[in-house]
């Protein structure tokens, strides 16, 4: 900062005539942008590309040397700054993998990839992954997805759980394959609380006034309270979300703040002592210095969400992109990468891996790594919204919470 | 130009003001000392700790080990680098017709200058998303670097204009008179003489962009620079070697602003017995 | 015009002289000028211009005129607008009138009672929190606010506050974060201004009035008002619409419409929405700024619209 900057600031300078020429400037400038404006802002629907034949258009793909891959940050194994499951695809394979964590969240990753998508462009990733939810949706509607071609999968077929096979966001997998899974439920802090929390209930208890967390996810803000409500979110209705605003409402007091990925912090910092949660975060809070942090699923059920590996329409290297999603799909490689992301592993395999080959117990026998086959009863997945409509209806509901 | 110019009253005064000018000095270094201390704490996890686990240098030694967050730092000094660069190349003349000569038009001039320096980062960030919408330019490093450009030409302006009402215009006169054209006075006269105001300026646009998160945040499209990174990373909770990277670049810009004061004060020294010399 | 068609018409070849002596500012300014209207003047009015627009992400957006897009944000919202607003000038202004109270003892005391060659220095040292990043500063503040950070268990220790006491995620800690931010651009315009009043007017007027109150408020206060109103308008301008003190320091209550700007832009797409809002914030500011440039500024106002 220069103080010249500031003696500049000061000095006398605008006549007023000159104010009313700026005057005059601006608007010339207005009917200039008006032109400009005309055009509008393309959307994503602009483009037709539904007519593709995937058969043929696998034919005509040759393998290429490299894959783009677009992650979320520290979602894959890092040791001093190299993957190692990478390493050994590279191995495996010869093709160089540019690993990018530049996904900090499916919305702006998503407005950033749009207009080259809208446009039939190269976005420059062949690989990226996304969250079931209103962004993928809107991926596979605006046909901006490649459908995978499963022959090339067999991995797949063979090692992937139940719990990823043929969601309700993406029928048949056809145009994704998950890359973890993880709960939300409900987290806490023992040195705070010293009860048992079993249920939404407990995040609406005046004792912990001002130190309850809630997501600002307004996707998990509101499956909390349909849970709560009695409703699972996969077949809930309007009228449902409006209804457990109530409850949100009532409880919105006792928050201390509506949070992004930073709630898992506001936990371990002690700012909240009981918040909604994600289970690989308290797994690896427990891991690292904060093992008085407990996951609970509540007793209404908890949610169960995936982020999924895609690939971009105009990608330069999907054959790469497809050789990767089957190779991930191994107990070993799988593992590899779950001993060290520890959300929910997609290939139940690996459980043996981590526990015979990395000797790692704590999370091989982690129930919030490899959770055990009743889990599917009391998990609930996101709604699947229909259409725009929908989706803006669900943010009319559920974002004046949040944002007030 | 040096800012002192006056020897101060000398009466008795109570320590009031100087006592309470360093409590808010100590306070505003808070997250300095934070800052540095916990880039070297021994931290278990990859991640910043309030438990203090003993000294290590092991982050420093470990600086490339986040991903994405180097590949993050060297984009953030591009793009300084670059649009400094250019702010400096197209803002000079500015500041020199504006310095330098009455036109008109001038007064409209000053306002957009002004008014790109006091308008709120948050406006210029959503204004410049929906120009680039409208024309169909996808966002990215070439939007990151005309952004930048557009609000540091202003700050290099201001900074070069100030530094040329500062500056004896009767050399540049005196070289006109004896024949030199413009552009040979500008290079051999005006340039050396203005050169320590164009590097403050030029380092004054580079902080300014190294720092800028909110406008980038908007136009950055999949382009991570450092204080993005920073702030995504925020959320999850800060890998110690972000505050390793920020030790790097205080004390780089500490030496900086040394260098600077130096080589003004050694400018102002020349200047002061050169008048000396005239007045004498 | 027509004097200088007269004169040109009387001497021919001076049309070339007058070009060659009027052109050079226009020549110098023409490529930065360029820059500043078509990438900051015409984005701020095509933010007007995607307000009117009508559309949805994924049918797109084209220009309708929508002029009800105001009325929908401010009257018809379920999300409120207005106490975004009305927030974040509570927490601009009250940030702005701290920064005053503190800056002003500061620049006082560099400007009239240090040793010349200790100026820069100390004003090095207001300058020093810029030294390190914007983002990280702000968040190295909620990591010794929070409620197992230092300050918070220190007082706790002491007994000086309750267990439920906390800092992070209220009103007070946003605004203290945007008066650290802001601080060192209300001390150097009141240095700048402090440091130009002549001394001997200092001594006139302690001749005049004997006390050195009334020095300071009949004589320096005014002489530096300048410098106060240039302080005034960097800080209030940038503390009103900033997103990140409220988003790293605030909590539930805290939302400010610098995060409403960001969330209806970047995660929401709601296009429209988002410009209008800063739409409303430019004009609002340029509205209050105006105005109290005509209260305060006098003498000033063509100086720093």
């Amino acid at each position: 900062m220069d103080p010249a900057l500031f003696r500049g600031l000061t000095q006398r300078r605008l006549p007023r005539r000159e104010l009313l020429r700026s005057a005059g400037l601006g608007a010339g400038l207005l009917g200039f942008s008006a032109l400009l404006g005309a055009c509008g802002i393309a959307g994503s629907a602009s483009r037709e590309g539904s007519d593709v034949n995937w058969d043929s258009f696998w034919a005509q793909q040759r393998k290429t040397g490299v894959l783009n891959f677009a992650n979320w940050p520290l979602y894959i194994d890092t040791e001093h700054g190299r993957s190692q499951s990478l390493a050994l695809f590279t191995k495996a394979t010869g093709i160089k993998v540019n690993y990018e964590a530049v996904i900090q969240n499916n919305e702006p990753f998503y407005a950033t990839i749009e207009p080259q998508l809208a446009a039939g462009e190269s976005t420059g990733y062949d690989l990226a992954v996304f969250t079931n939810g209103w962004n993928l949706t809107q991926l596979i509607d605006s046909n901006f997805l490649v459908e995978l071609d499963h022959s090339k999968l067999p991995n797949f077929q063979r090692y992937a759980s139940d719990l990823v096979r043929n969601p309700n966001y993406d029928p048949g997998n056809k145009h994704s394959v998950t890359w973890q899974t993880g709960f939300t439920g409900i987290a806490y802090n023992t040195k705070y609380i010293d009860r048992e929390i079993t249920s939404f209930d407990d995040l609406a208890d005046p004792a912990f006034s001002g130190h309850v967390g809630m997501m600002n996810d307004n996707v998990e803000l509101g499956c909390a309270a349909l849970l709560h409500m009695g409703v699972n979110p996969e077949v809930s209705t309007p009228k449902d979300w409006q209804e457990s605003t109530k409850w949100l409402k009532k409880q919105r007091r006792l928050v201390s703040g509506y949070y992004d990925q930073s709630y898992i912090q506001h936990l371990e910092n002690g700012d909240t002592w009981i918040t909604q949660a994600w289970s690989g975060d308290v797994f690896q809070a427990n891991q690292s210095g904060y093992p008085h942090l407990k996951f609970v699923v509540p007793k209404e059920g908890q949610i169960v969400w995936h982020d999924n590996m895609v690939i971009l329409r105009g990608a330069q290297n999907p054959v790469s992109a497809l050789e990767w999603m089957n190779f991930y799909y191994t107990p070993k490689i799988a593992g590899i990468v779950e001993n060290w992301v520890n959300y929910v592993c997609p290939v139940p395999e690996a459980q043996r891996y981590i526990m015979d080959v990395l000797k790692d117990p704590t999370v091989a026998n982690s129930p919030l790594v490899f959770p055990s086959a009743s889990i599917d009863a009391v998990s609930h997945g996101y709604y699947v919204y229909k259409d725009y409509d929908e989706y803006q209806q669900w943010n009319d509901t559920y974002n004046p919470i949040i944002e007030s | 130009m040096s800012l002192v110019t006056r020897q101060p009253e000398r009466t008795r005064r109570s320590p009031w003001l100087a006592v309470f000018y360093w409590l808010v000095i100590v306070v505003t270094s808070v997250p300095i000392f934070v800052m540095v201390l916990y880039s070297f704490n021994n931290a278990p996890t990859s991640r910043i700790t309030f438990a203090w686990n003993g000294f290590t240098t092991y982050w420093y030694r470990n600086l490339g080990q986040v991903n994405g967050l180097t590949h993050a730092f060297i984009v953030s000094i591009e793009v300084a680098v670059i649009s400094s660069l250019i702010s400096v190349v197209i803002g000079t003349p500015l500041a020199m017709a504006l310095g330098r000569y009455k036109f008109w038009g001038m007064g409209s001039i000053t306002a957009i200058v002004f008014a790109d320096i006091a308008a709120p980062a948050i406006v210029v960030g959503a204004a410049s998303l929906s120009f680039f919408l409208s024309i169909n330019l996808n966002t990215g490093l070439l939007t990151i670097l005309i952004a930048h450009v557009a609000f540091n030409v202003a700050y290099v302006v201001v900074v070069v204009r100030a530094r040329l009402s500062g500056m004896d215009q009767s050399i540049e006169d005196a070289a006109r008179d004896l024949g030199a054209n413009p552009l040979v006075t500008f290079y051999r006269v005006t340039l050396p003489l203005l050169w320590p105001g164009l590097l403050a300026a030029f380092l004054l646009a580079f902080a300014m962009s190294i720092d800028d998160y909110v406008i980038t945040s908007f136009i950055a499209g999949s382009t991570v620079t450092f204080p993005l990174f920073v702030y995504g990373a925020a959320k999850v909770g800060l890998p110690p070697q972000v505050l390793c990277f920020g030790t790097l670049i205080f004390v780089v810009g500490l030496l900086l602003a040394f260098g600077n004061g130096f080589l003004n004060r050694r400018h102002l020294v020349q200047r002061a017995d050169t008048e000396d010399s005239l007045t004498h | 015009m027509t004097t200088i068609q007269a004169r040109i018409a009387k001497e021919p070849g001076s049309l070339r002289r007058w070009v060659s002596r009027h052109s050079p500012p226009y020549w110098l300014s023409l490529v930065g000028v360029g820059w500043m209207v078509l990438f900051f003047l015409i984005p701020l009015i095509s933010g007007l211009i995607v307000s009117l627009e009508t559309g949805n992400p994924v049918k797109g957006y084209t220009l309708t005129w929508n002029w009800h897009i105001y009325s929908q944000i401010f009257v018809h919202s379920d999300i409120p607008y207005t106490t975004f607003f009305i927030r974040s000038l509570i927490y601009g202004g009250s940030a702005t009138i701290l920064c005053i109270l503190i800056a002003y003892p500061m620049a006082y005391y560099i400007a009239f009672r240090v040793s010349p060659r200790w100026k820069n220095s100390l004003l090095l040292l207001v300058l020093i929190s810029f030294f390190i990043s914007f983002v990280i500063r702000t968040d190295m503040w909620a990591f010794v606010l929070a409620d197992q950070g230092i300050v918070v268990t220190t007082l706790r220790h002491l007994h000086l506050v309750s267990a439920n006491f906390h800092i992070l995620g209220t009103a007070g800690a946003v605004i203290g974060g945007d008066v650290y931010n802001n601080l060192a651009f209300m001390v150097l315009p009141i240095y700048v201004a402090l440091e130009r009043i002549d001394v001997r007017i200092l001594e006139a007027a302690r001749d005049l009035y004997a006390n050195s109150r009334q020095t300071f408020l009949k004589t320096v206060l005014p002489l530096s008002r300048a410098g106060i109103f240039a302080g005034v308008l960097l800080v209030f301008i940038s503390t009103v619409g900033d997103p990140v003190n409220s988003a790293l320091l605030g909590g539930a209550n805290t939302y400010t419409i610098g995060q409403a700007i960001q969330d209806a832009y970047l995660n929401n797409q709601q296009f429209n929405v988002a410009a209008a809002l800063s739409t409303m914030l430019m004009l609002m500011l340029g509205v209050i700024m105006f105005i109290y440039a005509r209260i305060f500024g006098t003498e000033n106002i063509e100086n720093l619209v």
